[in-house]
């Protein structure tokens, strides 16, 4: 069912030095610990995890939570942050097809999606066989979803113990991480103009629309950028 | 169970359905794509977009504890940060401790 060579390769693809595991390690750390100081139990916090596994989104339903928004304002505003994940799967998702997988393989496996997974994925997908590069996916998920598990439990036990400044210190780690892997992955004009412009483009549409800005500068630099791409080609 | 519980079992459940569904509808309409085509060219140029403006949303205008240092050092460690990754050979170790050390330090001195 899932080839097990392949699926190891992408669990242990998270072990080199320069991995996302320390990144996401500090992030859920933060998260758990912030739960924990919302009146998440330990179950609650873990499940929180378990289930949702996006960053940004549990961050907005923390909020949300706390200043006593609706379930239907909570599910928009989570939906509205995490509609990145949409373009994330379209652009990689067609990287791992193959006519021997089954589809449950891909309605399951894009729980794992993340920046994380994704830009890891991104780099290594043609190092593997088109037909197995599905369970090489699911192994990269398992190996950066556990992670983002066991440090959730780990903020939320060590709570106590967090200052204030460490909690912020720990907040800086993952935009600065991922946003090095993104400039690191700009290999030509497109993929280049778009995190420049997008990187723009977010706090400039926050301005005038600060729920929808992420959507707003994203779409609009990704198309510019697919022009300036298609137009240098 | 008292109401604080299930409320909150509840915000879990409508947050991993709204992230699910986003997942998932990727996946479906990914079917239909071809990784050669235009649209597949597309939808990378706006997934690394939309990627770059929530990073840089985050750093810019934050939510939660990162909105306790001031936007001056947020910026400040995030282009020391970019730097050091560079001069670095794009070794990704060095900016990542290197951000949570000069940030907490940055807070307490400045």
């Amino acid at each position: 069912m899932i080839r097990s060579g392949f699926y190891l390769k992408g669990l242990l693809s998270v072990r080199s030095v320069d991995s996302p595991a320390i990144a996401l390690g500090c992030s859920f750390l933060a998260i758990g610990a912030l739960l924990k100081n919302i009146g998440f139990n330990f179950q609650q916090s873990f499940f929180s995890t378990f289930f949702t596994y996006a960053l940004p989104g549990q961050l907005v339903m923390a909020e949300s939570f706390l200043v006593g928004a609706s379930l239907l304002n909570i599910f928009i505003a989570v939906w509205l942050v995490n509609a990145r994940l949409f373009p994330m799967a379209v652009s990689m998702f067609p990287l791992l097809k193959s006519k021997k997988q089954p589809k449950w393989k891909y309605y399951i496996s894009c729980h794992f999606l993340a920046v994380s997974s994704w830009l890891i994925m991104k780099k290594d997908y043609r190092t593997i066989n088109e037909d197995y590069r599905i369970d090489f996916w699911m192994g990269i998920g398992t190996a950066t979803w556990s992670i983002a598990i066991l440090s959730t439990i780990l903020g939320f036990l060590v709570s106590d113990y967090l200052s204030k400044d460490m909690m912020i210190g720990l907040a800086i780690v993952n935009p600065v991480y991922f946003f090095c892997m993104l400039l690191g992955s700009m290999k030509n004009i497109a993929i280049g103009t778009s995190v420049i412009l997008g990187t723009i483009l977010g706090p400039v549409f926050y301005l005038f629309s600060p729920e929808w800005c992420i959507l707003y500068g994203g779409v609009a630099a990704g198309v510019i950028a697919f022009f300036a791409g298609e137009f240098n080609d | 169970m008292t109401d604080l519980s299930s409320n909150i079992i509840l915000v879990i459940a409508v947050t991993s359905i709204a992230t699910y569904l986003s997942r998932s509808l990727g996946v479906l309409f990914s079917e239909r794509i071809d990784e050669s085509s235009k649209i597949f060219r597309l939808f990378d140029c706006i997934a690394y977009s939309t990627l770059a403006a929530l990073i840089s949303k985050v750093v810019v205008f934050p939510a939660g504890d990162l909105g306790e240092a001031s936007n001056l050092i947020r910026l400040i460690v995030v282009f020391v940060c970019v730097g050091v990754f560079f001069i670095a050979k794009r070794n990704l170790v060095y900016p990542t401790v290197l951000s949570a050390i000069l940030l907490t330090t940055l807070i307490k001195f400045v």
